[in-house]
C-alpha cells in the first residue's frame, strides 16, 4: 500500500518531468544534442559497456571468494572473516571508490594501458591511443568491478552454502579431488544462484554513478569499444550527475528522461535476474 | 593400482595380492592416485581461489591504507569544529557536512522505517492475494532503482510542488528514502517471518485481536532483528552521493534547516573537495580523504552495531 | 577369519575392453581391511577410541551399536571421508590388502577410488540424468562417457543394482525423479561403477520403506560375492539377515569415546555374545 504509493509516485514524477523530453529538439537538450535519442543511445551504450567490463572482471573473483568462504575455508572463523571483509567492501561509499580509482588505480593503470596499446593494438578494445593518465573505460570498469564484487560474492556464497553436505561427500566418496567435487557437486546446483548474482551485480554496475563520473572524462556521443583511450563514452548515470548542476528548465527534463531510460534498463536486468534466480535447479 | 603403487612399509603381505589387484583393475584406476592432470587442475583451482581472495582484499586494504595515510593528516579538531565557510586553501572542516549527513540520515530513517515496517507487517501478517503480490513486486522494482534515479524522482517531486530548481535537505531525505524503504521492507519481512507461528496462535487463542497480537507479541520478539535491519539500511544510504548531489546540493556553510536551502553531506563534501579544488590542491585532497576516513568509520561503526545488537537485546529479554 | 566367500586366487587379467562388472574378472582384488588402534577425533574430542578389527573380503560386516557409539564415524574413517569435516581427523592404521590408507603420501582421493560409499540418504546428483549419475565417478574424473563402452557400463551397473528394468526407458531423466528406494539403488550403481574393492554403507535403508529395504538387503548379499561390504545399521534384525560378521560398538557415557566391544561371526555374536553389554543390547535392554 504505502510502498505502492511511493513507487507509483516515483514513476509519476519521473514520467511527468522526464517523459516529454523524448520529443525535445536541439536547443532544449544538454550538450547540444539534436534529438533525445541521439543523446540517450551512446550514453546507454556507455553504461552497458562499463557494466559488461565490470561484470567480466568481477565474476571470476566473486565466485572464487565465495568458494573460499565456503568449500575451501580451512575453518569457520576464516569463512566469517571473509564475509566481514566482503560486507566492509560493500559498504565503502561509492564516492570513496571514485577517489581511490582516480588517485590510486588510474596512475597504476596508465602503464598497463600503454602496454596493451603497444602489444595488442589489433584488438579493437586496445586500439588506443593509450591514455597517459589511466582515466579510461578500463579503469572505470575495474573500479566498478570491485564495487559489485561483494554483491555477487555474497549471492554466490549463499547458494554454495546451500549445497547439501551429502552431495559433496558423494562426490568425494567417488574419488573426486576437491576441485572435481566443486565442479560436479557444488557448481551445478548453484548455477541459477550465480547467474542471479551476476545479474544483480550487472544492475548495480549500470546504475553506478560517482565512481564512473569521477574516473572518466567523457566525450559526448562517442560509441567505442576502445577501453584504453582518453576519449571515453559516457554512462547515463555519470552524465546526469556531471551535467545536472549546470542544467536549467527543459535540459533538466531531458536528464530526467535519461534517468527513465536507465531505470528501464535496470528494471529489465533485475527482472531477468530474478526469473533465473527463482528457477529451480536445471535438470 | 592406486595406493599399492606407492612406497608402503609392510605392504604386499598376501601372496600375489599386489599382482592380483593390478591384473583385475582396469587401467583407468591403475595410477598412483589421481592423474597428474587431475592433480594439477585441483591445485590450479586452489591457487585461483586464493588469488580471488587476494584480488578482493587488495583494493580494500589499499583503500583503507590510503584513507588513513592521506586522511589522518587532517584528522584534527578543526576538522570537526569548522565548516568550509570562507575557506580557500588550508584549514576548514567538515562540521557542516557531518551535520547535514546526520540530519538527512535521521530524516530518512524517520520516513523509511515506519513505512518499510508497515509494509513488512502487511506482507507477513496480512498479505494474501493480489494486493500483496503487487506490493512484493513493487518492492522488487524499488530495489532495482539506481540511486541517481531516486535523486531525479525526488527532484521531480519537489520541483512540481515548490517550483523548479529547489534544493533542500528534505528532498535529499526523500531521495534516500526511495532507496532505504525496500531495504527495510526486505530485512523486516525476513525477521518477522522468523517469529514462530505458534507464538501468534497462542496470542490469538487467548482471544486477542490480530493487531494487538502483532504489537504485543510479534514486534517485541522481532525487535532486535528489526533494529539491526534498520541500522544496516542506514549504513547502506549514509554513503550515497549521487542523489544528494542532485537534490541536496552543496554548500560551504552550516545549515540546520532540512526544509530550506542546500545542505552539505559527507559524501558530497568528499566529491566537491575533489571536483572543485582551490589554489592549494593538496589541502583539498587531504580534506577529501579525511572525509572519506570519517565516512568509512561511520559505516563500520553502524555495521558493527547492527551485528552486535541482536544478541544483546535477545539476552536482555531472556533475563527479564 | 570367517569369510564366507572363499578367498580367490589370482587370475590373469581379461583386460579393459568390455568393462563388465563380471565377478570373474575381479577375482584378483581382495579387499581385506585391517584396523589397528584407530582413533577418530572431532577437534579435540575423541569420538572413537582404539579400534582394532579385521574385516574379511567378500563378506558383509555389520557395525551395530547404540546412537553416538561412533560406528558411522569409524566407517567414514575407512575411506578417509571422516577427515573432510572441519577439524576432524583419525590416527592409527587402516590397511587395505596390506597398504596403509593413512600412510605418508597416500592421497585420500586414491583411497576413495578403491573404497566406495553409499550414504544414509540417497544422494544422486540432481543436475545429472540417471545415466550420468551411474557414470558420475568417471565424469568427475574427466573420462569419456558418450561411447558404447559407457552404455555397457551403465547397463551392467544398473543390472547389478537391480534397477535396469525399471529405468532402462528413461536413462536421460534426472536422478531425482526416482523413488527413494530406486534412488538408493542408483547410488549403489554409481558406487559400483568406479570399481571399488570395498563398499561402505552408512545405514543405507534407514530412510526406506520395508519393501525397498528388502531389495537393498538382497542386493548387499549379492554384492558381497565381489566386494567387501561394511554396513552400519541400527536395525538388529537387518544385521542378523545380511551380515556374515558383526562388530558391536558402545559408549560408556556422554562425552566418552565409542569403543569396539565385541566382534565375531554374526551367528555366534547373536546367539552367544561373550560380553554382557552385547547381550543386553541384542536383547533390547539397552540402546
Amino acid at each position: 500500500m504505502a510502498v505502492l504509493a511511493v513507487l507509483a509516485g516515483v514513476l509519476i514524477f519521473l514520467a511527468v518531468e522526464g517523459g516529454p523530453a523524448v520529443f525535445y529538439k536541439q536547443g532544449a537538450l544538454p550538450a547540444h544534442a539534436t534529438s533525445f535519442w541521439q543523446l540517450a543511445g551512446p550514453l546507454a551504450f556507455g553504461s552497458l559497456w562499463v557494466a559488461v567490463i565490470a561484470l567480466a572482471f568481477a565474476a571470476p573473483p566473486a565466485i572464487g571468494v565465495a568458494l573460499a568462504a565456503t568449500v575451501y575455508a580451512p575453518n569457520q572463523r576464516f569463512g566469517r572473516l571473509l564475509a566481514a571483509v566482503l560486507d566492509l567492501l560493500a559498504a565503502v561509499p561509492s564516492v570513496v571508490f571514485g577517489l581511490w580509482g582516480l588517485m590510486i588505480l588510474a596512475p597504476l593503470m596508465g602503464p598497463v594501458d600503454a602496454w596493451l596499446g603497444r602489444y595488442l593494438p589489433w584488438l579493437p578494445f586496445f586500439a588506443g591511443p593509450p591514455s597517459p593518465t589511466g582515466r579510461t573505460v578500463l579503469t572505470a570498469g575495474l573500479v566498478v568491478a570491485v564495487m559489485i564484487l561483494p554483491i555477487m560474492a555474497a549471492m554466490c556464497r549463499e547458494t554454495f552454502a546451500l549445497t547439501p553436505t551429502t552431495l559433496m561427500e558423494a562426490g568425494l566418496a567417488l574419488g573426486a579431488t576437491r576441485w572435481e567435487m566443486v565442479r560436479w557437486a557444488v557448481l551445478p546446483g548453484a548455477r541459477s544462484g550465480m547467474v542471479a548474482g551476476a545479474m544483480l551485480g550487472f544492475g548495480r554496475a549500470l546504475g553506478e554513478t560517482m565512481a564512473v563520473a569521477m574516473v572518466l572524462s567523457p566525450t559526448p556521443f562517442l560509441v567505442s569499444v576502445n577501453v584504453i583511450s582518453s576519449d571515453n563514452p559516457a554512462t547515463i548515470a555519470a552524465f546526469i550527475a556531471s551535467t545536472f548542476p549546470e542544467s536549467r528548465g527543459k535540459q533538466v527534463g531531458a536528464l530526467i528522461g535519461l534517468g527513465l531510460v536507465l531505470f528501464g534498463v535496470s528494471l529489465l536486468i533485475s527482472v531477468i535476474g530474478r526469473r533465473i534466480g527463482r528457477k529451480a535447479v536445471p535438470a | 593400482m592406486s595406493v599399492t603403487a606407492l612406497p608402503m612399509g609392510g605392504g604386499h603381505t598376501g601372496p600375489g595380492s599386489d599382482f592380483a589387484a593390478d591384473a583385475a583393475v582396469p587401467p583407468m584406476l591403475k595410477t598412483s592416485g589421481p592423474s597428474l592432470w587431475r592433480r594439477a587442475k585441483n591445485r590450479l583451482a586452489a591457487v585461483a581461489v586464493v588469488a580471488a581472495v587476494a584480488v578482493t582484499a587488495i583494493p580494500l586494504v589499499s583503500m583503507i591504507w590510503t584513507a588513513v595515510a592521506r586522511g589522518s593528516q587532517r584528522l584534527d579538531l578543526a576538522l570537526f569544529t569548522n565548516s568550509m565557510y570562507g575557506v580557500v586553501g588550508q584549514g576548514g572542516g567538515l562540521l557542516h557536512a557531518l551535520t547535514g549527513t546526520v540530519l538527512i540520515t535521521a530524516a530518512t530513517a524517520t520516513i523509511s522505517v515506519p513505512l518499510g515496517l508497515a509494509a513488512a507487517i502487511y506482507l507477513t501478517e496480512y498479505g494474501r492475494g493480489q494486493l500483496a503480490a503487487l506490493t512484493r513486486r513493487a518492492v522488487d522494482v524499488m530495489v532495482s532503482i539506481p540511486s541517481i534515479v531516486a535523486g531525479l524522482a525526488a527532484y521531480a517531486l519537489f520541483s512540481m510542488i515548490l517550483g523548479p530548481g529547489t534544493r533542500s535537505g528534505l528532498a535529499g531525505a526523500v531521495a534516500l528514502s526511495i532507496i532505504m524503504v525496500p531495504v527495510v521492507v526486505r530485512s523486516s519481512e525476513e525477521v518477522l517471518a522468523m517469529v514462530p507461528g505458534d507464538l501468534r496462535e497462542a496470542g490469538l487463542a487467548l482471544g486477542a485481536p490480530r493487531y494487538r497480537v502483532i504489537r504485543r507479541i510479534v514486534l517485541p520478539t522481532a525487535l532486535p532483528g528489526l533494529t539491526s535491519g534498520a541500522v544496516l539500511g542506514v549504513a547502506r544510504i549514509i554513503g550515497e552521493t549521487a542523489p544528494l548531489l542532485l537534490v541536496a546540493g552543496f554548500t560551504d556553510a552550516m545549515n540546520y534547516n532540512l526544509a530550506d536551502g542546500r545542505m552539505a553531506t559527507l559524501p558530497v563534501f568528499i566529491y566537491s573537495q575533489w571536483s572543485s579544488k582551490g589554489l592549494d590542491a593538496a589541502a583539498y585532497d587531504q580534506r577529501a580523504w579525511a572525509g572519506a576516513l570519517v565516512l568509512m568509520a561511520l559505516v563500520v561503526v553502524l555495521q558493527v552495531l547492527a551485528r552486535a545488537l541482536p544478541p544483546q537485546i535477545a539476552k536482555l529479554r531472556r533475563n527479564r | 577369519m570367517t569369510a564366507t566367500a572363499p578367498i580367490p586366487t589370482a587370475t590373469p587379467s581379461l583386460g579393459l575392453a568390455a568393462l563388465p562388472i563380471d565377478p570373474d574378472q575381479r577375482k584378483g582384488a581382495l579387499g581385506q581391511i585391517s584396523l589397528r588402534g584407530v582413533n577418530c577425533y572431532y577437534g579435540s574430542h575423541l569420538a572413537v577410541a582404539d579400534v582394532s578389527l579385521e574385516i574379511p573380503p567378500r563378506a558383509v560386516t555389520a557395525f551395530i551399536g547404540p546412537s553416538g557409539c561412533g560406528k558411522s564415524t569409524l566407517l567414514r574413517a575407512i575411506n578417509r571421508l571422516h577427515e573432510v569435516i572441519l577439524g576432524a581427523r583419525a590416527d592409527g592404521s587402516i590397511t587395505l590388502d596390506g597398504a596403509n590408507l593413512y600412510g605418508n603420501g597416500v592421497d585420500p582421493v586414491a583411497v576413495r577410488s578403491r573404497v566406495g560409499m553409499v550414504f544414509q540418504k540417497a544422494n544422486p546428483f540432481p543436475a545429472m540424468s540417471i545415466r550420468d549419475n551411474v557414470l558420475a565417478g568417471l565424469i568427475i574424473r574427466g573420462q569419456r562417457r558418450g561411447s558404447k563402452v559407457g552404455d555397457d557400463l551403465v547397463e551392467s551397473c544398473l543390472r547389478r543394482a537391480h534397477l535396469w528394468d525399471e529405468v532402462k526407458d528413461r536413462l536421460r531423466k534426472p536422478g531425482g525423479s526416482l523413488s527413494g528406494g530406486q534412488q538408493q539403488r542408483l547410488c549403489i550403481a554409481r558406487a559400483v561403477a568406479v570399481r571399488p574393492e570395498v563398499l561402505l554403507m552408512d545405514e543405507p535403508c534407514s530412510a526406506l520403506d520395508p519393501i525397498s529395504t528388502l531389495a537393498i538387503e538382497e542386493l548387499m548379499r549379492e554384492l558381497a560375492r565381489d566386494y567387501t561390504v561394511v554396513v552400519v545399521t541400527h536395525n538388529m534384525a537387518q544385521a542378523g539377515r545380511v551380515s556374515d560378521r558383526t562388530a558391536f560398538f558402545s559408549v560408556s557415557g556422554a562425552g566418552q569415546p565409542g569403543r569396539l566391544i565385541e566382534a565375531g561371526p554374526t551367528a555366534d555374536l547373536f546367539s552367544a555374545p561373550k560380553v554382557p553389554a552385547t547381550r543386553d543390547y541384542i536383547d533390547g535392554r539397552f540402546g
